[in-house]
């Protein structure tokens, strides 16, 4: 009894200054990481709220200067990133299912034991992960096959990811019992059926993982798009960005009395932070309520292929 | 043996069924283009392909070992790379040791979603971020730039000197919270026990983070950086390339942008393969020694 009461006090043993010191630079620093992510993140949103003269002449800190929804309606004039957007939308979801269903394909027979082949195959697809024809031999693949310039020159050449299919195969050794495979076998379950009405079920959490991994992929992948596609009607969004961003083209049809030369400017540069805030978006909204999803992801990820 | 595998085929067709997409999509993605690397040793022509071809031999591997470019590309990748590791290794170990020390579980968790929250940034906005954030004119650091000095600074993508604190610092930006993710989940299962019987002893929380929490995550620590060895001359294509201009080429002209130039710009298919393949035969080199070498110091193995 004594001595339960002797723990308690120790747990309660007071701090000493020194750590409670320490504990608060602890907490300032992180307080200062946690501005250095957000200041530039503030700046960009505050500047696509503000008056493009104010962005242009440079006012903008870290709240709208002049709250204006100009640079926004200039954007929803702005038809090729409209129809980016459509784009990207189009190849996140058919890429996503096509991925996945593909990745399902690959983990399962390699996640069970009773198959023959699985070394073999296993080590098929770890060795495309350490050695590949690299990037020229892959665009003469592409050429060949007369993909260039159609959407399957975005979708194909990345449809199935060796690390993705690595932490399924994982997920699947690890979280379902070896046994029901085996009873499952004994009491003439086809693999087939073992399958569908055993795997899928339980391998929920790493679907949703891996759904994920693919997605954000399409929706940020610029470079496939970039190596294989002419026909801007087929350009991803990134492409448009990186138009608009990186190379600064702008289409100065959509400002209304295009005479002027400075508010040209002043609108093309406030553009730019609208834009960002748009093609960022959808991913932020939606990342804090599945992030514990990705974080599973990593840790799953982290078990060694 | 014919027999045998007559057998296994005929008992494990089901699962050959549902490998048939995923061995095509390898055959014809990945390991074709395997094959593909010879046009490395011939004269590439539309006509003759990667089979037919006039076999030239190591003469495109020696005509860029001889280039002025060789030793500026190789170096640029290393450089970058080398670079990019040590501040991508240093600074989430930091970042998770401070933020395992603060006892607030709701700070805690506050500050690890937001500081995660970059990672999803695509490359091309994070670099449409960077110009507008680093604009001489409009941008954050101009604007605080012109209230300090008065004057407008210069353009920092210009300058030879700024490629790679550019390259690295984004990517820091963008990922060391993505990336103490994991040390963060390690730290978690240090015993407690050893902090009260350390604490009892008279340790200081300092004291504890060097003694209990960092050799805790060591391991973790040994296999990422292993890990990172094998792909040091392997610097990705894409943000570099959003990040490269005339003016910069000096230092931002990596083996993977200069792949793209001559194959794809200049059209000179098996110069570029050449380089290409020479990149990734090193690669390969590095990730087998360095996992026979962890095998050996670590008893960890990547596969």
């Amino acid at each position: 009894m004594k001595q339960i009461e002797k723990f308690n006090a120790n747990k309660k043993m007071k701090k000493s200054s020194s750590d409670r010191i320490f504990l608060n630079i602890c907490t300032v620093v992180l307080a200062l990481l946690m501005l250095i992510v957000l200041i530039p993140l503030l700046n960009i949103v505050a500047s696509s709220f503000s008056d493009p003269k104010a962005v242009s002449s440079g006012k903008v800190w870290l709240f709208p200067v002049d709250f204006s929804l100009k640079s926004y309606k200039n954007v929803l004039k702005y038809d090729s990133v409209w129809l980016g957007y459509r784009n990207t939308i189009f190849y996140t979801f058919v890429g996503t299912v096509m991925n996945v269903i593909v990745t399902l394909l690959c983990a399962f027979p390699l996640s069970q034991h009773s198959f023959a082949g699985r070394k073999f195959v296993n080590k098929l697809l770890f060795f495309t992960m350490i050695f590949s024809g690299g990037m020229i031999p892959g665009y003469l693949l592409v050429k060949q096959l007369k993909m260039l310039n159609s959407i399957w020159a975005v979708l194909l050449p990345g449809l199935m990811s060796a690390y993705n299919v690595i932490i399924t195969r994982n997920y699947i050794e690890t979280n379902i019992p070896r046994e029901l495979e085996e009873a499952a076998r004994v009491d003439g379950c086809s693999p087939a059926k073992y399958f569908t009405n055993f795997v899928l079920p339980l391998s929920k959490s790493i679907i949703a993982v891996i759904t994920m991994y693919y997605a954000v992929g399409h929706w940020n992948s610029y470079f496939n798009a970039f190596l294989y596609l002419n026909d801007r009607d087929l350009y991803p969004l990134q492409l448009f960005l990186r138009d608009i961003l990186v190379n600064s083209k702008f289409d100065s049809s959509i400002i209304d009395d295009p005479e002027m030369a400075q508010v040209v400017q002043a609108q093309a540069d406030a553009l730019k932070y609208s834009i960002i805030v748009i093609a960022t978006l959808p991913l932020m909204c939606v990342y804090p309520l599945v992030q514990k999803h990705f974080v599973k992801g990593v840790m799953i990820g982290s078990v060694k292929g | 043996m014919l027999q045998k595998i007559k057998r296994a085929l005929k008992r494990d067709w089901q699962y050959w069924l549902f490998l048939a997409l995923p061995l095509a999509y390898l055959i014809i993605f990945a390991y074709y283009p395997m094959l593909g690397v010879q046009i490395a040793f011939r004269d590439f022509t539309a006509k003759g392909g990667i089979w037919n071809s006039k076999w030239v031999g190591v003469k495109h591997f020696l005509k860029f070992f001889e280039s002025y470019q060789f030793k500026r590309v190789i170096s640029n990748t290393f450089i970058l790379s080398v670079y990019g590791q040590i501040m991508a290794t240093m600074i989430p170990v930091i970042f998770a040791l401070l933020l395992n020390c603060v006892e607030n579980e709701r700070y805690k968790k506050v500050v690890q979603t937001i500081v995660t929250l970059p990672h999803f940034i695509s490359v091309v906005v994070l670099v449409g971020i960077l110009r507008q954030i680093f604009n001489s004119r409009v941008g954050l650091y101009g604007v605080a730039y012109e209230a300090l000095t008065g004057q407008y600074p210069v353009d920092i993508f210009g300058l030879t000197g700024s490629f790679r604190h550019l390259h690295v610092w984004s990517g820091i930006w963008q990922n060391f919270g993505w990336n103490a993710i994991i040390y963060i989940a390690a730290l978690s299962g240090v015993d407690t026990n050893l902090h009260e019987a350390a604490r009892i002893d008279g340790a200081s929380r300092l004291q504890r983070v060097r003694h209990i929490d960092l050799p805790h995550i060591k391991p973790t620590i040994i296999i990422l950086v292993i890990m990172n060895i094998g792909h040091i001359m392997s610097v990705g294509f894409e943000k570099a390339f959003l990040l490269q201009n005339d003016l910069n080429k000096q230092t931002s002209e990596l083996i993977s942008t200069y792949v793209y130039q001559m194959g794809l710009v200049n059209s000179d298919y098996s110069y570029a393969t050449a380089i290409g393949l020479f990149n990734s035969v090193i690669n390969l080199i590095l990730v087998l020694v360095t996992n026979k070498v962890s095998q050996h110091v670590s008893e960890t193995s990547l596969w």
